[in-house]
């Protein structure tokens, strides 16, 4: 049914009809209102049985399910930034024990500075996980990618994380297509444990694996992320045939065929980056996008494919490897190093920065002339950065960066210029 | 089985004879068909008391439930020593997750089990004093808060012994640790320090709670007994002395847990929704050097100049729990408990 509907509210009314059985709640901007309104639907009953648990920490959050789902039932739970770096030892646990938990991550930068505002560090921090990372580029893909998630995480015995863009996503209302409960139902059938905690047949789970084994192990987790990459595709294509659009999948091109110039993506800024794409198209520049949909696993041969025929890849990034440079840049690089293809990064948006589309035109128009950087931080005033270095060399107590920037910018509203 | 009346002390010892009870009266232990839910062949030390402990508790609540338990266990000793992959010495379904999660692990459990209207299985949560007054008590605290249905045990034996015996918020003062090393004028722990998580678990006004040790069988299932009657948040707290980290012969684990209680140190209690509604009195009163004084982790204070000044101290806390939970029994049994034959 098409609803002119906030993202929150779509995740939360989309996870319901998933029929979750535990939902932990610990608030933390911007996934707030998913744990609310999920929180409102399990008082009214109306996802009975549903335990909706206010926990006290994302630790917590991310424990409770961790023993929710061990015990056979399906579990569901939100997260944003601080809260995912507070919960990151059970999230690397729930991998670890092979638990299909399905995690909504609003994404939000992390602190110092405290900063609410969305980019992907967050994600990137616990890339390494065994989660599987979807990102959302809409909210109606938001939505979808849920039940996709449910689907893939019990199939796979492997947690899900549904990455979507804090306030820019979360926050904004428009218009989403929501499926009803018997399309569903017919989709995503009951969660089926590949082990359980039984009196009757009792197992023990999570026991100490030492060196003799340890790599297998790890081994078995990356084959059945690899497992992932075969079923993603599936798994979005019977959820077209389904739900009547298309929705996930590993990647998403657009007017890459003829593409000199590939750029590279996740996310919600994908529809920014894709006027830009136009507006160069008009210009005469022949340039594509390729949004990565999985992010975890990685897929290699289907990016590898993608940027082929490119002479030329930028990967437009919300997140950085701080003193090296791309994070989703590196897995690129690595799909492409035997294309021959220049690979630049332009890290952007961090901490909620407004990502416009001329910044990012004149950027692709560098590309296109073979002036653009290899690694370039969009829109970032080198004149306020020089000021704060002189600060630094010449006062040893020359105060907190953060506030001294903010005094020399002379405000704290978010800027867009 | 015939049975006649039988005075419960006349063995002359505090092991009263299973033989000597009628079949109510016996422990689980007795029972030839307990479950044996930590089973033989596990690695823990000689003389471990949390091996023994965790035994006699779960066994207990196994029987008190029909046999329909999960457990969920905490990073540390008993969790390392009982499953070395690929074998498991437990015989019940059991679940490992982290160190400071296990309450909320079992948070999770008891709803899972709730939604699936499994209303027969019951959950016990388990780790040792590092998983419960430290790493793991925000998750405890939150457990207990929401009053969730959780049984939860402590296996106290005083300090970080799986790491190699460090301190934790629950090492005594004095006791030597290996970062509280025994040095200088205030060696080892330092006074008017730790966490007295009875205490605190009681403030969340939870339903039950109470303390016990290894040495009374009969006191410890008991207890775990009756936790199990009720539903909602529950903690036990039980005594298990550590022979490695305490320095202590193993064949004297029992004889350490009952002096921890006949001094005073360790006071053996049960409190009902936030009420202390009984204390196992001390039976022979016994001055804190006996219990220290058999103990490596406080051979500082016995040495070339004992340390009367600290011993003085920690008489005077023993004094103090048996002023607070009234611990000396109206008649006292006239019985020498280290003549205690176990």
């Amino acid at each position: 049914m098409l609803r002119q509907i906030e993202g929150s509210r779509a995740v939360a009314e989309t996870v319901a009809l998933c029929r979750p059985e535990v939902v932990c709640a610990y608030p933390i901007s911007p996934q707030t209102h998913i744990i609310e309104a999920i929180g409102v639907m399990v008082a009214s009953g109306a996802l009975a049985p549903c335990e909706f648990i206010n926990v006290e920490s994302e630790f917590a959050a991310m424990s409770v399910s961790i023993g929710a789902s061990a015990a056979g039932a399906r579990a569901y739970t939100a997260t944003a930034s601080q809260g995912l770096l507070f919960m990151i030892e059970a999230v690397y646990n729930a991998a670890g024990l092979g638990l299909p938990i399905v995690m909504t991550l609003a994404n939000r930068a992390i602190g110092a500075p405290i900063n609410i505002w969305n980019d992907h560090s967050d994600a990137m921090a616990v890339r390494d996980a065994g989660w599987i990372q979807l990102f959302a580029e809409t909210n109606q893909e938001a939505a979808d990618l849920h039940v996709l998630a449910f689907r893939l995480a019990e199939e796979l015995s492997l947690p899900v994380m549904v990455c979507m863009d804090g306030f820019i996503l979360t926050h904004a209302v428009e218009r989403v297509d929501l499926p009803d409960q018997a399309q569903v139902d017919a989709y995503l059938p009951p969660y089926e444990p590949r082990q359980v905690l039984e009196p009757d047949d009792p197992v023990s789970i999570g026991a100490m694996v030492g060196p003799e084994a340890f790599e297998e192990v790890r081994y078995l987790a990356h084959l059945r992320q690899l497992d992932a990459l075969e079923r993603i595709p599936a798994l979005a294509t019977a959820f077209e045939e389904a739900f009547g659009r298309p929705s996930g999948g590993l990647v998403s091109p657009y007017r890459i065929e003829d593409a000199d110039i590939v750029i590279v993506a996740l996310g919600s800024v994908l529809g920014t980056i894709k006027d830009a794409v136009d507006a160069r198209r008009d210009a005469g520049d022949r340039v594509g996008v390729l949004g990565i949909t999985a992010f975890r696993p990685f897929p290699n041969d289907a990016v590898r494919e993608a940027l082929s025929r490119a002479r030329s890849v930028v990967v437009v990034e919300k997140a950085f490897s701080i003193g090296f440079g791309g994070v989703l840049s590196t897995d690129v690089a690595m799909a492409s190093h035997d294309t021959g293809c220049t690979l630049r990064t332009i890290v952007c948006g961090l901490g909620g920065r407004a990502i416009t589309s001329r910044s990012l035109e004149q950027a692709f128009a560098a590309a296109a002339l073979d002036e653009l950087d290899s690694l370039t931080f969009l829109d970032l005033d080198h004149e306020i950065v020089e000021r704060e270095r002189t600060r630094m060399t010449t006062t040893r107590r020359s105060g907190p960066s953060a506030e001294n920037i903010l005094r020399d910018l002379g405000t704290v509203a978010s800027r867009i210029d | 089985m015939t049975t006649q009346p039988i005075h419960f002390y006349q063995v002359g010892s505090f092991a009263v004879g299973n033989r000597l009870l009628d079949d109510d009266g016996r422990t689980v232990q007795s029972d030839p068909n307990r479950t044996n839910s930590l089973d033989s062949g596990h690695r823990a030390c000689q003389g471990c008391g949390e091996a023994l402990g965790a035994r006699y508790a779960i066994d207990a609540a196994m029987r008190a439930s029909q046999g329909r338990l999960v457990a969920v266990n905490a990073t540390g000793c008993l969790e390392v020593f009982s499953t070395p992959y690929p074998e498991t010495s437990w015989r019940i379904p059991w679940l490992h997750s982290l160190f400071g999660n296990a309450p909320a692990v079992a948070t999770g459990v008891a709803a899972a089990l709730k939604v699936k209207g499994r209303s027969d299985v019951r959950v016990v949560a388990q780790a040792g004093d590092g998983g419960t007054v430290d790493i793991g008590f925000g998750c405890l605290s939150g457990m207990f808060e929401r009053n969730d249905d959780v049984l939860f045990i402590c296996y106290d034996n005083e300090a970080y012994m799986n790491t190699g015996v460090q301190r934790s918020g629950a090492t005594p003062p004095a006791a030597r640790t290996a970062t509280t090393e025994a040095i200088g004028s205030e060696a080892g722990n330092a006074f008017g320090q730790g966490k007295d998580l009875p205490r605190i678990a009681m403030a969340h006004d939870i339903p039950y709670v109470a303390t016990a040790t290894v040495a009374d069988l009969h006191d410890l299932e008991d207890k775990v007994e009756r936790a199990m009657q009720v539903h909602g948040a529950r903690y036990l707290h039980i005594l298990v002395p550590c022979p490695l980290g305490w320095g202590s012969a193993s064949s004297d684990t029992i004889r350490v847990a009952r002096l921890a209680k006949e001094t005073g140190l360790f006071p053996v209690f049960e409190a009902v929704d936030g009420k202390v509604t009984g204390v196992s009195p001390i039976r022979h009163r016994t001055p804190v050097e006996e219990y220290l004084s058999i103990q490596g982790r406080y051979a500082h204070l016995f040495g070339k100049h004992p340390r009367t000044d600290i011993i003085a101290r920690i008489q005077a806390m023993a004094d103090r729990n048996i002023t607070t939970y009234g611990l000396l029994a109206e008649e006292p049994a006239d019985i020498d408990p280290k003549g205690v034959d176990v």
